[in-house]
């Protein structure tokens, strides 16, 4: 009897996970490390135009990486979108990518922002700046990223904690410009110079800067937006700061981007090329400055008013693979320099 | 036929029970894997920062959870106070506070930029740092925000075991002239020990698993190491083999428990209670005692989220929305079911057979509560991708069909997960309800003619109700606001409250989380009350049934004084 249950469930489960993966003629299964909120929008417009249905889980990148991985040549997943360029270097070191030749998405993205064997493409920029206290720093005293080890800044700098990948980021493209020795003498210092021990995220630096704990917070720019566009508090929190472009004499202001590659086992290619090539459109990349008040990959796009108030910069214009490939020995230098 | 039908049984617990530690082997056995060059570097800056702060906290919250959780149940269950039957249940509330909510929920109200001290700056005209304020973000934090979510445990059990204490010990030890306080001490407690020591080893491993909490205040624990090991050098295998010393640990942990109950089992069926009337101070420190964990745990960050939630509920609530709160409900009463079936069978399998090694594999099964949520998922989703690729490899080759990922990615490997996280709280709480039954009842109700099966249902579920909801109501809660494994596992296009909440929340706007995250809060709400009142009701039932048998059974002799 109860052989007989056990399987009869069996067989029912099998039947029941068969029918569900059976895949329909139009679609395209997608696995994001971009929030549902800040993606689903470009999708359902994607299944407007097209008629092509969009499947969707989202996570976070590594741990959608694994499951890439371990689900082999039969996953279901076509694109793979993540929020920063290391782990979409990781992805293409797992070889879970594969190579897309489409002149229309290579015209559109610039070489340093896509993999150099277009497994993968940028789709918006993130810049990740210097915020001081407009009541108390004179803008003329900053200069740089490298600057903010010097002594002036001792107990005036937040940045939350090293866990966090932009950090992980903007260490590994200094990485990649100064070299190691410079770089750990540089966050060993930097460290020193921090007003409490690193925690909260990155609006938490702003709403410290503000509340002055200390004078300048690192944090990236589309949560200035976010919170001067919030219904609380933080609107006012976040007018006591200003944006201060680094590095504009030399490499140019740190950023990183948020991407996307088409996997290796794509059961849908075409479809997911496709939507690639929504992601890029003027629209979608209109999108992401007024919405999330990120930066286009696309040069003919007009920014939004707010983009526009923060003022033009120049960014730096290291491959982001770069990013990726230093991550690791970033994360060491920052272990060793205490940065918590 | 009798052997037969027994090895028959054997035979599926073991496989069951194989089955449910297969995601702790997993792990344990990337400790194979060659170790990288991440250990050197590791024990050379930040594993001694990441082991003293995993003790610190866990000693921390060890202590605040046995701090809150004892003394509210022992006055619940042997005092009567004005509240008291409010308090009962209510002291659960906190449970189904997720407790990353509550850490950013307290942050919001206690960090610099918060109202308390944006009030402070400008009542007193002083700025920041010209005014002494303890920092929320800290260990000292962080062990508050833990204590006050997971001393439920403590006290759930604690109760539990109070209510059924031998009403004669305590009435010995009163009439011989002992005071109160002492007889706690060397009576209650004792006994109470093995139910209180379960409820704090639950804990301890959910404290230990605890990342979303640590995280957000800046503290380096032995958890968020593993995920820096993962997601900052990108090693699975270093993170994996960090796990595998977490379970060690926490494996070593238990058997040290185990070892140190062996000596004190205690069956008793003179179960009663024991009811002392409080009035004046004393009522009022009761009253204290569980309204103080009830408001800091849960009534204040609950109108603190309802003030967001308010302010944003026009924006959030739609049928999407509903559809979440359906989704979250039926996973975790699915996955309640599910493990109090599986924790039911396996006790009574413990309890009537003889199978050392069941033992030792459940142990290894349990440890799933301990491991980081992520580094579970990992250990389910390798076996099942692996299945699931092996089926796929084998039909095609046989039968020139390909069936894909049939268990990946399905709602299966969800309830799956979820069965083998919440072993621990399901297995622990199922054995104390079934430990506290006289072998001797066994034998008498064999004797007089009852099958297995009339044993079961009718001896030991009524007796063992309590417990058995207990379990469920635990399991229920903790799906309802599990995340990690969610997140990963979970099939296309399905999300769940705590999905939601986690989304929002880790954009740093926990305004817009707050829908979501108070929704888990009242999703949980009802179950604890409905089943906290059908555990009362059982305790009153057991009580009562067992005082009946006293007054008819041969025992009769011995006085029943001292009913309040």
């Amino acid at each position: 009897m109860n052989k007989y249950l056990i399987s009869v469930g069996l067989v029912a489960c099998l039947v029941l996970s068969a029918i569900s993966s059976v895949s329909m003629a139009d679609e395209v299964n997608v696995y994001s490390a971009r929030k549902e909120k800040l993606i689903k929008p470009l999708l359902d417009s994607f299944t407007k135009e097209t008629g092509i249905t969009v499947n969707l889980v989202t996570g976070k990148a590594d741990m959608l990486l694994k499951r890439l991985e371990t689900e082999g040549k039969n996953s279901p997943a076509d694109l793979f979108i993540t929020t920063d360029a290391g782990r979409l270097y990781r992805a293409k070191q797992a070889g879970v990518l594969q190579t897309i030749d489409s002149k229309a998405i290579n015209n559109i993205v610039p070489a340093n922002l896509r993999d150099s064997e277009n497994q993968w493409f940028s789709l918006s920029l993130r810049a990740r700046p210097i915020f001081y206290v407009t009541e108390s720093v004179n803008p003329q005293e900053l200069s740089s990223y490298e600057d903010l080890a010097d002594e002036k800044w001792n107990k005036k700098i937040c940045i939350r904690s090293s866990n966090n990948i932009y950090n992980q980021s903007l260490v590994a493209s200094m990485l990649a410009t100064n070299g190691p020795e410079a770089t750990l003498e540089w966050a060993k210092k930097f460290v020193n110079n921090l007003a409490i021990p690193p925690r909260g995220g990155d609006r938490d630096q702003i709403k410290a800067a503000a509340a002055g704990v200390c004078d300048l917070a690192i944090a990236n720019t589309y949560y200035l937006g976010k919170m001067l566009t919030a219904k609380d508090g933080q609107k006012e929190a976040a007018a006591k700061v200003k944006i201060f472009w680094p590095n504009q004499s030399d490499r140019g202001t740190h950023i990183n981007v948020s991407g996307a590659g088409v996997t290796a086992h794509a059961k849908n290619k075409d479809n997911a090329v496709k939507l690639l090539e929504h992601l890029l459109t003027k629209d979608s990349q209109k999108w992401y400055s007024q919405v999330n008040h990120e930066y286009p990959v696309r040069a003919d796009v007009e920014w939004s008013p707010m983009l526009k108030g923060w003022g033009e910069f120049k960014s730096d214009e290291i491959n982001m693979s770069m990013l990726g490939e230093f991550n690791h020995e970033a994360v060491k230098i920052m272990d060793l320099a205490g940065w918590k | 036929m009798f052997s037969q039908q027994h090895k028959a049984w054997s035979i599926s617990v073991y496989v069951l029970a194989l089955i449910l530690a297969i995601p702790s082997l997993t792990i344990a056995a990337y400790v194979f894997y060659p170790a990288s060059d991440i250990w050197g570097h590791l024990f050379d800056t930040v594993l001694a920062d990441y082991v003293s702060n995993s003790l610190i906290l866990m000693v921390g919250v060890g202590t605040g959870t046995l701090l809150i959780g004892v003394p509210s149940a022992w006055l619940i269950a042997n005092t009567s106070f004005p509240g008291r039957s409010f308090f009962q249940w209510a002291l659960l509330l906190p449970m189904a506070m997720p407790a990353y909510i509550i850490a950013y929920t307290y942050t919001g109200m206690l960090d610099y930029g918060g109202a308390v001290q944006q009030g402070i700056r400008s009542v007193f005209d002083v700025s920041y740092g010209e005014y002494w304020f303890p920092s929320i973000h800290s260990l000292g934090g962080a062990i508050c925000m833990l204590s006050l979510v997971l001393y439920p445990y403590v006290y759930l059990l604690a109760r539990a075991a109070f209510l059924n204490e031998p009403r004669s010990f305590v009435e010995v030890s009163r009439t011989l002239g002992q005071p109160p306080w002492k007889v706690f001490f060397t009576i209650t407690l004792p006994i109470a020990r093995p139910a209180i020591f379960t409820g704090l080893s639950l804990v301890l491993m959910e404290t230990l698993a605890d990342f979303g909490t640590v995280q957000y205040f800046g503290i380096d624990t032995f958890t968020t190491g593993i995920y820096r090991t993962w997601f900052g050098f990108g090693d699975s295998a270093a993170a994996a083999q960090l796990s595998a010393c977490l379970m060690a640990f926490i494996f070593l942990l238990m058997s040290l428990e185990r070892y140190g109950r062996k000596q004190s089992r205690f069956h008793h069926n003179d179960a009663g209670v024991y009811s002392v009337h409080l009035g004046g101070w004393k009522a009022a420190a009761a009253v204290m005692a569980c309204g103080v964990p009830l408001c800091f745990g849960f009534i204040l960050p609950t109108l603190q989220l309802a003030k967001w939630a308010i302010s944003v509920s026009g924006e959030v609530v739609d049928l999407e929305f509903l559809q979440l709160c359906i989704n979250s409900f039926v996973l975790a009463l699915s996955a309640a079911l599910i493990a109090l079936f599986v924790a039911t069978f396996i006790a009574y399998a413990k309890r009537f057979m003889q199978l050392p090694s069941l033992h030792f594999i459940t142990r290894l099964a349990i440890l799933g509560y301990a491991m980081p949520g992520t580094v579970l998922a990992v250990g389910i989703m390798i076996p099942l991708a692996w299945f699931d690729n092996s089926l796929d490899a084998w039909m095609s080759e046989h039968w020139g069909v390909s069936t894909g990922l049939l268990l990946s990615g399905s709602l299966f490997a969800l309830l799956f997960a979820y069965t083998v996280r919440f072993l621990a709280a399901s297995l622990q709480t199922v054995e104390s309800g079934l430990e506290k039954i006289k072998p001797t009842i066994d034998d008498a109700a064999r004797t007089l003619g009852a099958s297995r099966i009339q044993l079961l249902t009718r001896v030991h579920f009524p007796l063992m109700k309590g417990s058995l909801l207990t379990a469920a109501l635990m399991v229920f809660v903790d799906v309802l606001k599990e995340l990690p494994a969610t997140l990963i596992l979970r099939p296309f296009n399905f999300n769940t409250l705590a999905v939601r909440a986690y989304e929002l929340a880790s954009d740093e706007s926990l305004i817009d989380a707050s829908v979501s995250a108070i929704t888990i809060v009242l999703v949980g709400l009802i179950p604890i009350y409905l089943l906290s009142k059908s555990i009362q009701r059982s305790n009153d039932f057991q009580v009562d049934n067992i005082q009946v048998n006293h007054k008819q059974g041969p025992e009769q002799a011995r006085p029943i004084t001292g009913d309040t």
